[in-house]
């Protein structure tokens, strides 16, 4: 068993609302293995951003985190100082966010930004601009050396999203966070950058966590998967078991639901009766009971836990257990 | 860039006339014949039918805007009747007493209300922040001759600190300098209230943006990300606003050149209205309206520097 890069345990992340406590994630468990790209799949609403922000300590002021840790490298995000978190970031915790057209600072040149990122590094300026060079030419940007003097705006999506690829990987990073990517991104650019993530991936070694609702996206790329659903994992496994041999009732809903695998002509699309429960004042009993056509007595008594269902699957379903 | 500038000058052109023709129309609808009460009660009839004559009054309102726009074209803003000496150099010699004032209240007002806009954002909701806040509100609302009175009345008179009136010696800078900060002090503090809650508010907005979240996922120090990150693109409304205020501040001035006993443009217009000196209201008008369309096409450039996609779009 490789060890891992990250490994979180029990967290939990509250929002303080004036309705009350909303409880966004509970109890979450997750590893990634190093070098392995680790997806994770659910719909909006699961807690799939709450779970990155608070990776990467950027949860808005009304959250908090009442259990839980989050070790990266052996030590405990959570605890550390922000300059100390400050210095991971960037640096060995990267991360590529959803919409390429705004997270690049529009005022600033990209040359500048990329420098800008190298503060931490004591060589001269014409080497960072070298090396952002390179890096720009890794992720497949034309002349990029002219690049490095085009504001934001004067570039495609795909080309802002490539050079944020560019800026999240210069440092060298040990884990690759990716929110959704290439949602913002039309098809023909999401097979490219997928492309172009999977092959730095392979040479620079480092560890992906990506996070999508495109289960197409995640089959393709992923070694493992994790369901989220309502703030809670509700199974994972390798991408195989999750994709051949689904076990929890979302997740095989979930992927009844993808267009992709539909085969007949029909002229509705499949759905998912009823929505996410609210989250606050959470009456305990299994989360996706409302929802669910096979629920049980059991289902509004007990929370059903992320019990062992194969090597490599673990599930959260009480119909599971028995 | 050209077509820009172009497009700036006839728009500048357009609005001095209209301000001009405008002015040229208040001022004749104020009751009393000029010539009368400039001379005052013992003007013969021969006195006033000379300076009416010299004054172009006796012709009609029309060829006298004409006349007016004619010589403003060749640099000529005519002849004070009273003194015998041309406008421009009366104008032009009150002119930077008033610059003085303006640049030093809104320099100052930026200098102090910026980094407080910028500390009240980052602080947001703490006390240090409603204070600001409650502060910065108090100083919009207050008018700025009261202001200019309450002060002379604290710091020059009981206190002594600042000299109350005039505008100092000349060739003395420093006596000009502490002659200059009541004043500046009267007009700006408002600006600092305003500039302030300007700020915070296009600060906070700018905080919430995704590349705000990116900078600081890269580990950028918040000093980078506040001040080079997020200011660049916070500023751009103060800086319009500021071009813009620059009208808000000649009026302003007005008052408080009154209050202080300050030479300057305000007080040269009040004087010329009161004794009906029209060529030297019109002259003071076109040079404040002048100073305007300079004032915001200043801010339309250096907002262009700040921003690349308002510099493309020029």
């Amino acid at each position: 068993m490789s060890e891992n890069v990250l490994r979180i345990r029990d967290l939990s992340v509250n929002y303080q609302t004036d309705r009350g406590v909303l409880e966004a994630i509970r109890h979450v468990n997750l590893d990634i293995p190093k070098g392995s790209i680790v997806g994770v799949v659910g719909e909006s609403g699961c807690g799939k951003s709450t779970l990155i922000t608070s990776i990467i300590r950027q949860l808005d002021d009304n959250a908090d985190i009442p259990n839980g840790s989050i070790e990266f490298e052996k030590q405990d995000l959570l605890k550390l100082s922000l300059d100390k978190m400050r210095n991971i970031s960037g640096t060995k915790l990267s991360i590529i966010f959803q919409d390429p057209m705004s997270t690049l600072n529009p005022v600033l040149s990209i040359g500048r930004q990329m420098i800008d990122i190298q503060y931490r590094d004591k060589i001269s300026k014409k080497r960072k601009k070298q090396r952002s060079i390179d890096m720009l030419t890794k992720v497949g940007i034309p002349d990029p050396r002219n690049q490095l003097n085009q504001y934001p705006y004067e570039l495609s999506g795909g080309m802002q999203q490539r050079v944020s690829i560019a800026m999240a990987l210069q440092a060298g990073p040990s884990l690759l966070i990716a929110d959704e990517p290439t949602t913002a991104l039309d098809t023909t650019l999401e097979v490219q950058i997928l492309k172009l993530l999977k092959e730095l991936q392979e040479e620079m070694g480092c560890s992906i966590l990506f996070v999508s609702h495109h289960l197409g996206v995640i089959a393709e790329l992923c070694d493992h998967v994790v369901v989220m659903y309502a703030g809670e994992i509700v199974e994972q496994g390798s991408t195989y078991e999750i994709f051949n041999n689904p076990a929890h009732p979302y997740t095989v809903k979930l992927l009844e639901c993808d267009p992709a695998s539909i085969s007949k002509k029909q002229n509705l699309l499949p759905t998912i009766p009823g929505e996410i429960p609210d989250l606050i004042n959470l009456s305990g009993g299994c989360i996706f009971k409302n929802r669910c056509d096979q629920s049980i007595e059991r289902c509004d008594k007990v929370t059903p836990i992320l019990n062992k269902f194969d090597t490599h699957h673990f599930v959260s379903c009480h119909l599971i257990e028995s | 860039m050209l077509l820009y500038f172009v497009k700036r000058i006839f728009l500048g052109i357009l609005i001095i006339s209209v301000a001009v023709t405008l002015m040229f129309c208040m001022i004749h609808l104020v009751p009393g014949d000029p010539a009368r009460i400039m001379l005052g009660p013992r003007g013969t009839t021969e006195m006033i039918a000379d300076i009416t004559m010299r004054m172009g009054l006796d012709q009609p309102l029309v060829i006298q805007l004409m006349k007016f726009f004619g010589n403003i074209l060749q640099g000529d803003l005519g002849m004070d009747v009273i003194s015998s000496r041309p406008v421009t150099a009366i104008v032009f010699g009150q002119l930077p007493y008033t610059l003085w004032l303006i640049f030093s209240a809104i320099f100052g007002a930026m200098l102090i209300g910026i980094p407080l806009g910028c500390y009240s954002a980052l602080h947001r909701n703490t006390l240090a922040d409603r204070v600001t806040g409650v502060i910065s509100v108090a100083c919009i609302t207050a008018p700025s001759f009261v202001v200019a009175l309450y002060s002379l009345l604290i710091f020059a008179v009981t206190l002594k600190w600042f000299p109350a009136i005039g505008a100092g010696d000349k060739g003395d800078l420093f006596d000009q300098a502490t002659h200059l900060v009541l004043p500046a002090f009267a007009i700006g503090i408002s600006w600092v209230g305003y500039l302030s809650r300007l700020v915070r508010a296009s600060m906070l907005e700018v905080l919430g943006e995704n590349h705000i979240r990116t900078a600081r996922a890269y580990g950028l120090t918040e000093s980078t990300v506040v001040y080079r990150y997020a200011l660049k693109i916070a500023i751009l409304p103060t800086v319009t606003v500021i071009g813009v205020g620059m009208g808000f501040l000649i009026s302003a001035a007005v008052f408080t050149e009154i209050v202080f006993a300050r030479p300057g443009l305000g007080k040269l217009i009040i004087e010329s209205i009161t004794s009906r000196n029209y060529p030297v209201v019109m002259g003071s008008v076109l040079v404040s309206t002048v100073l305007f369309v300079i004032s915001t096409t200043i801010s339309d450039l250096v907002n262009a520097w700040l921003d690349p996609r308002i510099r493309a779009n020029l």
